[in-house]
């Protein structure tokens, strides 16, 4: 009975601890890697290696005053920062990032995740509207639209790997896919039949797209563009509401990062058999970060139409057809 | 896209784009009046940065204008240098050196090439892409450090005279332009067009994107790479030939597509053939003095003088009216920036905002040299 209320408390803790490191160093992590693509060194004053750099952001943006403009809408204005941050926080506790390393096992916690990501778009919106700025405003709109077009694609495909599992579990997923890469859910070969191996490469391919469209990641930042919208939603925020803007991207993405590595590659499985543990699990999502950043530094961003045709034409249609396919084959193998 | 089919003007807003927007470059600003993310209407808004440079020429004797030439066009100083240079010549009947012309020549197409480059970081960063400012950024500062050991300035540069230029180049500085020219046509395909020239995303939103006709860019008087890039063979180098450029076998790089990808090609292409004019006036560059002998004070004979060169941007217009006094009676600028703008808010109208931007950077505005 003492080990079961310590540990959540503890678990909380300690995750709370991992996501606020995340969240500051891969600010860091991120600007020192765009100095490399860009052939500099990135920050370098603050502390060995500018590691300080995120600390003192921090207390710059903390030492700052808090600023309200006049016409705007108060209340909301100065919770859409909140919302952007908490349920990011939120998902973090139910993330299993090895056997039984859980703060939280819920039944359900695939349905959970996607009900807070959702909870923060919200944030974008929120924050565009209150701002009573027409660029805010604009972003807001965008935001909307992107994220609408963008949840339908990912959740079928969450759907096809929940009907291979039979769970919704996540630690049941990743527990599903261990022994090996070739139990991956991104390459099924002996777990599942060979042309399941075929079609889920796409559907990882999906949900990765998916993923950095719903963070708001370049190149589909429509709702920041800094060079069309000003940073859009984040124009009037100062301080620590722009802070917490920031730190809830960078939550959102570890978080991303978390569930494509649980539902795809694994979870905390050590490929080619390697005994697995919790460093696999961070080994994968910080390549994916990696990939995320990279991304951002190397591609020009794209145009919110042809982001929404994307999803539309493309994404929403394969996602289905992996569907019935997948369907299909469990029916018949 | 497609242009949505009815708009009720009450339900559009107005946008104010600039004076301080990041994708304006400057002060220019466009008051937009949008229907949710389409342009309705768009109307630039002049006068922020308005300095009375021509009636600053008026005021002083000829030699004074000179620095004054660099501040508006800041990108391509040295063609306005050049400009203002040929009509006060052509007033005065001076005679310029050979070698002098070959490194205006020389110098005013290393500075186009600064100017493209910076266009190309620029535009990129309009639409998205952070990384090629930084590589663009790394080339344009190797011609700047040739160019500052020349002019002494490595912006606003004041490096011609009348009758030639101020200071001799050295061997030092012929070696260096040969070395960047070997450097920079290594970079070209790899860095400049696989990476970003061939990007898909890239290609999607400039292929077909801010249409701008061949009967619209003679109207609004387009010159320059717009101009080429909407299908018009004019290129005052070659058309109006002035100084030593009738001496170098280049191409005027021509595109019929009238989109933005045209625009952005006609600017790649112009770099090669200004690295191909250099390094043959390199080869050529004749011994002799660098400046002529020209009197303190000119006092050109009464008249009406026209000179125009090729700036990055297009074709650049000096009037210089004298009346035998030691200052102009008046100088009146043609500048390409300015006409080339005129045409945004025809074409800009019924396009997205992103799109609209996107042709707005493959203008290549330079406000200075708009308002003067």
């Amino acid at each position: 009975m003492d080990t079961n209320i310590w540990r959540p408390i503890l678990y909380l803790i300690g995750f709370m601890a991992f996501a606020g490191i995340n969240a500051a160093y891969l600010g860091w992590c991120e600007r020192k890697g765009a100095g490399r693509i860009q052939r500099r060194t990135g920050p370098m004053e603050v502390g060995f290696q500018g590691l300080l750099q995120p600390l003192a952001d921090g207390l710059k943006l903390m030492s700052k005053q808090l600023l309200v403009p006049d016409g705007v809408d108060s209340i909301l204005f100065r919770v859409a920062p909140i919302l952007a941050m908490i349920p990011a926080l939120t998902s973090m506790a139910v993330i299993p990032f090895a056997g039984n390393v859980q703060a939280r096992a819920v039944e359900l916690s695939v349905l959970l995740i996607f009900a807070l990501a959702s909870i923060g778009m919200m944030a974008v919106l929120l924050g565009g509207w209150a701002s009573g700025n027409k660029y805010s405003l604009i972003s807001a709109a965008r935001s909307v639209s992107q994220n609408l077009a963008y949840e339908i694609p990912m959740l079928v495909t969450v759907i096809t790997i929940v009907m291979l599992t039979g769970s919704m579990n996540l630690e049941e997923i990743a527990a599903a896919q261990q022994g090996g890469f070739w139990n991956w859910n991104i390459f099924p070969v002996a777990s599942h039949s060979l042309a399941q191996a075929i079609i889920m490469p796409v559907s990882f391919i999906i949900f990765f797209i998916c993923s950095v469209a719903e963070t708001n990641r370049a190149p589909f930042d429509m709702a920041e563009a800094e060079s069309e919208l000003i940073a859009g939603h984040m124009t009037e925020y100062g301080s620590m509401g722009f802070g917490l803007f920031m730190m809830g991207e960078y939550l959102n993405m570890v978080v991303g990062a978390c569930l494509i590595t649980i539902l795809f590659l694994g979870g905390w499985d050590g490929p080619l058999g390697l005994s697995g543990g919790i460093w696999w699990f961070l080994v994968k999502i910080y390549l994916l970060l990696f990939t995320v950043i990279w991304v951002r530094w190397t591609y020009p961003r794209t145009q919110i139409y042809k982001l929404l045709n994307l999803s539309w034409k493309i994404l929403i249609p394969f996602s289905l057809v992996n569907l019935l396919l997948t369907a299909a084959f469990i029916k018949v193998f | 896209m497609s242009v949505p089919v009815q708009c009720r003007h009450d339900e559009t807003f107005v946008l104010n784009l600039g004076p301080q927007h990041p994708a304006t470059h400057g002060v220019l600003r466009v008051k937009l009046t949008m229907d949710g993310e389409y342009i309705v209407k768009a109307e630039p808004v002049l006068g922020y940065i308005h300095r009375m440079h021509e009636k600053m020429a008026e005021d002083g004797n000829f030699a004074q204008f000179m620095p004054n030439t660099a501040r508006m066009d800041y990108l391509h100083a040295l063609a306005y240098n050049h400009g203002y240079c040929l009509a006060v010549e052509r007033a005065a009947g001076i005679e310029v050196p050979e070698r002098a012309e070959y490194i205006r020549v020389i110098t005013v197409e290393m500075n186009r090439l600064t100017s493209h480059l910076l266009w190309w970081a620029a535009f990129l960063l309009d639409l998205g892409g952070f990384s090629p400012l930084l590589y663009a950024f790394d080339d344009r500062e190797q011609i700047l450090d040739l160019l500052e050991r020349i002019t002494g300035s490595r912006l606003t540069y004041c490096y011609f005279r009348f009758g030639g230029v101020y200071n001799d180049i050295d061997d030092e500085f012929i070696a260096g332009t040969y070395a960047f020219i070997k450097r920079l046509r290594s970079r070209l395909p790899r860095l400049y067009h696989d990476l970003v020239t061939g990007n898909i995303i890239l290609i999607k939103r400039l292929k077909g994107i801010g249409m701008l006709s061949k009967e619209q860019a003679r109207r609004y008087g387009c010159t320059g790479p717009v101009a080429r890039g909407s299908g018009i063979n004019y290129d005052v180098r070659k058309n109006e030939p002035y100084s030593v450029y009738p001496e170098f076998d280049f191409d005027v790089p021509v595109y019929n597509e009238c989109d933005s990808m045209a625009r952005y090609m006609v600017r790649m292409d112009e770099i090669e053939q200004s690295m191909r004019i250099i390094e043959q006036a390199l080869d050529k560059l004749p011994d002799g003095p660098v400046r002529a002998k020209v009197p303190k004070i000119l006092k050109p004979a009464a008249g009406d003088y026209w000179a125009s060169v090729e700036t990055a941007r297009g074709n650049l217009g000096h009037r210089l009216v004298c009346d035998g006094k030691k200052n102009p009676y008046k100088l009146k600028l043609r500048s390409p920036t300015f006409s080339n703008l005129s045409c945004f808010g025809e074409v800009a109208e019924g396009m997205l905002l992103a799109d609209a931007l996107a042709f707005m950077g493959s203008l290549d505005l330079v406000i200075p040299e708009i308002d003067r």
